[in-house]
């Protein structure tokens, strides 16, 4: 059989494709970069993959605001292909700002009956964009990408990235739906790491299939032992690091 | 008709600007400006209806979980009324002609929707409390805006248009220089900002006489960018005569003779075994890395433009490097950014300011800024970097930045072919960077003159990233012939470069503007940031111009190599220029300069301190140069591209690391003295890279240093700054899985020093944090330091050490606590075990605090030990302590005291949280 297809979909400053492309590969997937002017020239293109995933950056400049304009773009030229795409069991992952342009566009966490988003990511309480590693809790349920993950670590990086749900009621009710799937957690040294202020800790959700997964953390950043900030001495070198597993799950879950 | 849209958080507690505003007020005393609001406003012209832009606001502008917004004509009271105890309303927006990176972008999304206004233009707006005139003035223009680049428009905004300007209409300019003395000829170089030495001058008088006619003024500015110290080392490739501490040395060419003699005789003595593969002719310096790689590296100063405007300064000298990068060879991938800023005391009062000097404080937090943004973007990891403090950078800031890159062998060397086709691509061409230019304010000039809002630079840095993809596409399937960036001179300078063997004719009409009204002369001469220029051959044009498409980069023919050896520039019909490209790269006359230098004598020491070595740490630790940058290092995404090994903070206490590993893949030079510090320092650099074999590869050198003002009892003043020599080295490990961190590792293992301590107390941490005075200079021992390199290296390849940590600012004692910081683990160290040379001999505080150069500390497993011994062989070195459970550095003294401090209070001193 032919291994799984992830089409990584890029944008005029997308700029983690390459390494979330490797993390497909190494998963054991077949990764291919694509311009979304390209794909927007040929939707039914996305007919040949599996996967989908948006990977970080900061796309069209983030100047107004984080994966604005890549939505706008998604909204107005592929929206059909895409649904089209999760309606026939494709996964579909948006890491940093591709969780940013997932929200934006309607494929997660929107309003059943106004399509309206149901949350956003706004500036970081700090203000600032903020790189470290933070710890994390998957409460998995039926997101396909974080089965058999509990507690692990990956790193942030990112200004705009403070889950916030548009009411009380709505976090309550994504809460409830158990679509809130990944919490930062309190560290081995026992600080809390939650690093932007998110409500109720959020550092990802997923739609109610469990098939569409956005999050802040970057799993591509840690699929190998040595890219651990503290890995020398401590960690062996020969081994993968906890983020690869997201990309062994979907790719395991569409062979 | 002209709309404003404002886009106001909902959240006032996510309002940072305003906490920011409110913060910064009471800062500078301004009183009474206890709360603010903001807004991003958004000046949209062009022919659309309420409808659309209410469209436009709510798919594009807002977000609606986050935001709301207000969208009405400009001017309408609707857009000025704040809250009712905030009626002072502060607009800040770009100026005409300023870069105006998200306007830009939010113009691309609205044409997403099919709406094309004709003009967009942010502007910030702050609501504040009622303040006297003065006071919200001062506000405004010390922390909202940057004078270079902004106007301030306090109250209801007076725009009703964006319009900017009309299409030139060709004009010849020239200027004769027959008939005009020295002083005459001074006088023109000055007023037109031409840099041109009055030898200089008779150079170029010369060469037109033979010609029978007056320069043109397009021709006069070719020449002064081409001669100018940034494009061609005036000072450095000048002869000089020189006494010194060594006797007198005469040289033809300081730069050729010492830094590169080096790489040269390096590059002669590894014969076969060369490993340099394009040195100090390209954008960049290009060594081997694998079997199929090479390795490119370049570090730029961006020092006046950062002192104007940091933000933008930072972010377009770290756009340069990039592109220094992307322009070496066929074109390398920039892989990692490195960044070193030097900087007055960020607690200079406000009152020892010169007068239009930034302060450091807010210089600093903007040319970070300005890196992060730009760097971020880019999604190149800024990975390594430092910040050297000292009252001499008051007027004259030094910004460092530096790139990576990484490019598949046998593209390091390129070469114009005679039929290519000139080609730019990326940003439009408009007034930015453009000396002395003055651009009108239309309608906004009531606050202040815009004198040189054509001098500073914005980056967009979005426009790179693009750029950035299509030239990496187009070399890879090798579309282009040559490539080089459009820096310094902007068009004139990198086309200039790459004709400057064949010559080129352009026509300077076809290439593509921001906006209208720019002369020939300014097209030519403009530094708009974010171009390239590529030598096409015609019939790779068609494949060049659809990559450049799917990127979403504009790319266009402008003119052609020819193979005449002139340059000829052409606005459609019109000759514009024509220049002998020999004259223009050959022209120059060199200059013969003296210079002297003659080194004090050390004082000697004096102990000031009062304390133990343990206080004396906590002190050390929290000065500036040693104390934690992670405020910095975290704002810096240093590890996109997942390549990094060795981060910048590691160990589970993010400690600081020396070196960060990543993977390849996946002043007045004119002063004698000054110049006999400059000609000593090269004859430094060459001695000890001979002596390590480290050849220099690239290099860059900002020589005017002083900034000189009349203070307001009109007394002349000047600071120059320290002399400042930055080597960045690059090196290269087999297996990332070998790399060794300086986070201690575990307990029982043994601490080792490697190399002799001498009593090195001048300049020291030590000597800034005020205990001690005078003292031995360091020098450096090059045969002893790179016996003791060598060994280390081997103990690291052997899998020896456990962790290694140089011992530089604040000696041993700093490093040992860093270890201990970075690795959440404790220490004991025995002074009286550590080899010194006799001079230190008793003193603790000397031993723990002396910065003698070449020397390690290293953690050994007790197994390792006697392996470690041998691997050592004669190089001097001792056990000095160990690595111990208890979360403590316990300092055992020569005469028996034992002092003890928690690592947690050494790392909140690191981190500067201890009050």
């Amino acid at each position: 059989m032919l291994a799984p297809r992830a089409l990584v979909l890029r944008a005029p400053g997308t700029n983690c494709d390459h390494e979330t492309a490797f993390a497909f590969e190494r998963a054991g997937g077949l990764a291919r970069r694509m311009h979304v002017r390209a794909l927007a020239e040929k939707p039914a293109a996305a007919d040949d993959f599996q996967i989908l995933c948006i990977p970080g950056g900061f796309s069209y400049g983030d100047d107004i605001a984080s994966g604005r304009i890549f939505a706008l773009e998604i909204r107005t030229r592929l929206a059909d292909a895409l649904v089209r795409f999760r309606d026939r069991g494709g996964l579909v992952l948006g890491i940093c700002n591709g969780f940013q342009v997932l929200l934006q566009t309607g494929l997660l966490l929107a309003d059943a009956a106004t399509g309206a988003p149901l949350a956003s990511l706004a500036h970081n309480r700090s203000g600032r964009f903020v790189d470290r590693w933070v710890s994390l809790r998957a409460i998995p349920g039926n997101c396909v990408f974080l089965q058999g993950l509990g507690r692990f670590e990956l790193p942030i990086a990112h200004g705009e990235g403070r889950f916030v749900a548009r009411s009380p009621a709505d976090f309550t009710a994504l809460d409830a739906a158990g679509q809130l799937v990944l919490r930062y957690a309190v560290g081995a040294d026992g600080t809390p790491s939650n690093p932007n202020g998110a409500e109720g800790d959020v550092a990802g959700a997923c739609d109610s299939s469990g098939r569409v997964l956005g999050l802040m953390p970057h799993p591509e950043r840690f699929v190998d032992a040595t890219q651990h900030p503290a890995w020398a001495g401590r960690l062996d070198p020969a081994a993968a690091g906890a983020g690869l597993a997201m990309f062994v799950n979907a790719v395991k879950a569409v062979s | 008709m002209l709309w404003e849209v404002d886009v106001h958080p909902r959240d006032k507690d996510g309002d940072h600007a305003a906490r920011a505003v409110v913060a910064g007020a009471a800062e500078l005393g301004i009183a009474g400006c206890t709360q603010a609001r903001t807004a991003a406003g958004w000046l949209i012209e062009g022919d659309l209806s309420r409808a659309d832009v209410e469209k436009l606001a709510a798919q594009v502008l807002v977000d609606p979980v986050v935001e709301s917004f207000t969208a009405a004509e400009a001017g309408a009271a609707a857009l000025i009324a704040g809250p009712d105890d905030l009626p002072t309303v502060v607009h800040v927006l770009p100026r005409p002609g300023v870069t105006d990176p998200s306007a830009q972008t939010a113009r691309e999304a609205f044409a997403v929707l099919g709406l094309r206004p004709a003009a967009v233009r942010s502007v910030r707006k702050y609501w504040l409390p009622r303040l006297p005139a003065a006071d919200a003035e001062r506000l405004a223009w010390k922390l909202l805006a940057s004078e270079a680049i902004h106007d301030v428009v306090i109250g209801p905004l007076p725009l009703r248009t964006l319009a900017g300007g009309r299409p030139w209409t060709f004009q010849q300019t020239t200027i004769d220089l027959e008939g005009l003395d020295d002083a005459a000829l001074a006088t023109l170089s000055r007023e037109k900002c031409l840099a041109l030495t009055v030898r200089e001058l008779h150079a170029v008088r010369d060469h037109f006489r033979t010609l029978g006619r007056p320069p043109r003024e397009i021709e006069l500015e070719t020449i002064a960018q081409t001669w100018s110290e940034h494009c061609c080392h005036k000072t450095l490739g000048s002869a000089v005569d020189h006494v010194g501490p060594a006797g007198p040395a005469s040289y033809d060419n300081l730069l050729k003779e010492t830094v590169f003699a080096a790489t040269r005789s390096i590059r002669a003595a590894l014969g076969a075994g060369d490993w340099c593969v394009s040195v100090f002719k390209d954008n960049s310096g290009v060594v081997r890395f694998d079997g199929d790689h090479d390795v490119c590296v370049k570090v730029e100063t961006h020092n006046h433009p950062s002192a104007i405007e940091p933000y933008g300064g930072a972010a377009t000298g770290l756009g340069g490097v990039i592109r220094d990068v992307l322009g070496t060879g066929l074109g390398a991938k920039p892989i990692a950014n490195l960044d070193v800023f030097c900087v007055a005391p960020t607690d200079t009062p406000a009152a020892d300011l010169p007068p239009g000097v930034i302060h450091p404080r807010r210089l600093l937090a903007g040319v970070v800024a300005g890196v992060r943004d730009y760097g971020n973007r880019m999604g190149i990891p800024t990975i390594a970097g430092a910040v050297a403090y000292d009252p001499g950078y008051l007027g004259n800031p030094l910004v460092f930045c530096g790139t990576v890159g990484i490019m598949p062998r046998g593209h390091a060397e390129a070469a114009v072919q005679p039929g290519d086709l000139v080609v730019v691509a990326g940003g439009r061409t408009g007034r930015d960077g453009i000396h002395g230019a003055t651009f009108s304010s239309i309608e906004l000039s009531s606050t202040s003159e815009s004198q040189s809002g054509g001098a500073v630079q914005i980056g967009h840095a979005i426009n790179e990233k693009m750029l950035t993809d299509f030239v990496l596409e187009a070399a890879q399937r090798q579309l282009f012939h040559a490539i080089t960036d459009c820096g310094a001179g902007g068009l004139s300078s990198a086309v200039g470069e790459m004709a400057a063997v064949l010559g080129a004719d352009v026509r300077l009409d076809t290439v593509p503007l921001k906006y209208d009204g720019l002369s020939a002369t300014e097209v030519w001469i403009s530094e708009a940031q974010e171009r390239m220029v590529l030598a096409v051959a015609a019939d790779a044009w068609p494949e060049l111009a659809a990559v450049a498409a799917a990127e979403g980069v504009e790319v266009t023919a402008i003119g052609t190599f020819t193979g005449t050896g002139r340059l000829v520039l052409r606005w459609h019909e019109h000759l514009a220029g024509e220049l002998d490209c020999h004259f223009l790269h050959e022209g120059r006359p060199k200059q013969r300069l003296t210079s002297s230098f003659a080194r004090a004598a050390d004082p000697p020491v004096a102990w000031r301190t009062t304390g133990g070595v343990a206080d004396c740490l906590l002190d050390v630790l929290a000065l500036p140069d040693v104390a934690s940058k992670e405020w910095i290092i975290r704002q810096y995404d240093h590890e996109v591209q997942g390549c990094s090994v060795v981060k910048p903070l590691l160990g589970p206490g993010a400690g600081p690391a020396d070196g960060t590993v990543v993977r390849g893949v996946l002043g007045d030079t004119r002063r004698e003295e000054s110049l006999g510090t400059l000609v000593e320092a090269c004859r430094g650099c060459h001695d000890t890279a001979v002596a390590f074999a480290a050849p220099f590869v690239s290099g860059k050198d900002s020589l005017n240093n002083v900034f000189a003002w009349t203070d307001a009892a009109g007394v002349a003043r000047e600071i120059s700054i320290p002399p400042t020599l930055l080597a960045t080295a690059l090196g290269q490990l087999d297996d990332v899985r070998r790399a060794v961190t300086p986070d201690l590792k575990a307990a029982g293992n043994r601490l080792a020093i490697v190399g002799l301590t001498a009593a090195d107390m001048q300049g020291s941490q030590l000597e800034l944090a005020g205990h001690v005075s005078g003292g031995r200079l360091p020098t450096v021992d090059v045969e002893a330091c790179r016996s003791a390199c060598r060994a280390v290296a081997a103990a690291g390849r052997a899998g020896l050490l456990q962790s290694c940590h140089d011992c530089s600012d604040g000696g041993l004692a700093v490093a040992v606590a860093e270890m201990a910081i970075a690795g959440q683990a404790g220490a004991r160290l025995e002074l009286a075990a550590v080899p010194c040379v006799t001079d230190t001999a008793g003193h603790d505080h000397a031993v723990a605090f002396a910065e003698t150069p070449g020397r390690f500390i290293c953690e050994v497993r007790p197994e390792h030990a006697e392996a470690f011994a041998r691997t050592l062989g004669a190089v001097p070195w001792a056990w000095i302590g160990s690595v111990v459970e208890t979360p403590e550095l316990e300092i055992a003294g020569g005469g028996g005291g034992v002092e003890r401090i928690a690592i947690d209070r050494l790392a909140r001193a690191w981190r500067r949280e201890e009050t």
